[in-house]
């Protein structure tokens, strides 16, 4: 019953309401980076492996651009000598990162090869030889993006709303008060 | 203010009409050639970009409906979601091509393939629509002191 997935879904869904309800906003952008990255062990999970470094990446600048936005303009130097506990565990953690990318180099398949001849179970495998007969589209990208994969496109669909929600509320000249204000010096009906 | 000059507008004049019609059939055969909604929405959008550059923004602040354009934004992207539930009154999942499972159409012909023309044409009108609307407020915000925008603010307060 509580499987991982389960449990990573409640954990995200958590982290969600604590961004919408809390008050402080580093927080709440700590609980947006914990639902992201939630998201991102999902996907790992859920068998969509080429999802996760994107993911990874835009949740790691958001977060970043995010806290750099809400703790505010001063930035911290560290002077002085660095604790050497400190200097081991970043060396280890670099060890640590570099051993799996070495590791994951050796399971790629060979330059010019491509995945699906190497490994019988390859998705592109099914896109190919299925995509026509399960989806009826015989543009093969056209079936991946908006049948195997539709939710990504939804995304990406949500991410322009996003985006130009957000342009708009920015850019606009004067906000809804301003407005309204000026509206009330007017006589108010405008409309 | 005024755009660019006769060259381009005449050039301009001529060629938009061909680019929405690219952009349409790049999203009508989405399905069948490369294309899709997302370059279609593009094209149709870059038609509108470039009257907006060789006519002036007065040109089409005059012609298109920023408040029109928004909603069709908005609903476009209502629409998407629309189609993904209604993957559930077939009885599957999210996003099921439930049309292709019920009533196949015929391979490589324009009506086949269930629902992905239509989350093309949605697509389209959402992203042409977005983009439409990122190159306005775009264009709107101009730092020259003392310059103004009246006719985008009277569109803004409508």
């Amino acid at each position: 019953m509580f499987d991982l997935v389960t449990l990573l879904l409640l954990f995200m869904i958590v982290a969600a309401l604590v961004a919408l309800f809390t008050n402080d906003l580093l927080s709440a952008v700590i609980a947006i980076g914990a639902a992201g990255f939630g998201a991102t062990v999902l996907f790992l999970l859920l068998r969509a492996p080429d999802v996760v470094p994107t993911h990874v990446v835009v949740e790691v600048l958001t977060l970043v651009i995010l806290l750099r936005a809400v703790v505010g303009r001063e930035t911290v130097t560290f002077a002085g000598v660095r604790p050497i506990p400190f200097a081991v565990a970043s060396g280890v953690l670099v060890l640590l990162f570099l051993t799996f990318a070495v590791m994951s180099l050796s399971g790629m398949p060979e330059f010019g090869k491509p995945s699906m001849i190497a490994n019988a179970d390859a998705p592109s495998r099914t896109y190919i030889s299925e995509g026509l007969k399960e989806t009826g589209a015989a543009n093969a990208v056209t079936a991946v993006l908006l049948d195997y994969r539709a939710y990504d496109t939804l995304g990406e669909a949500t991410v322009i709303f996003t985006a130009i929600v957000g342009a708009v509320v920015l850019l606009r000249r004067k906000s809804r008060k301003q407005r309204e204000l000026s509206m009330g010096k007017q006589g108010g009906n405008n409309k | 203010m005024n755009g660019l000059s006769v060259i381009v507008k005449t050039v301009t004049r001529w060629v938009v009409d061909f680019i929405v019609l690219y952009g349409l059939f790049l999203t009508a055969y989405g399905h069948l050639s490369p294309g899709g909604g997302f370059p279609g929405g593009v094209t149709i959008a870059c038609a509108f970009v470039l009257i907006m550059l060789a006519f002036g923004k007065k040109k089409l602040y005059e012609n298109v409906g920023f408040k029109t354009v928004s909603r069709l934004d908005c609903t476009a992207a209502l629409a998407f979601l629309a189609v993904a539930l209604l993957g559930f009154a077939y009885a599957g999942p999210f996003f099921v091509n439930f049309i292709q499972k019920s009533l196949p159409g015929t391979d490589f012909q324009l009506l086949s393939a269930g629902i992905i023309p239509i989350c093309n044409i949605v697509i389209t009108l959402k992203v042409a629509a977005s983009l439409l609307l990122v190159a306005v407020v775009l264009s709107a915000v101009r730092v020259v002191p003392g310059g103004t925008d009246e006719q985008f603010q009277a569109e803004e307060e409508e």
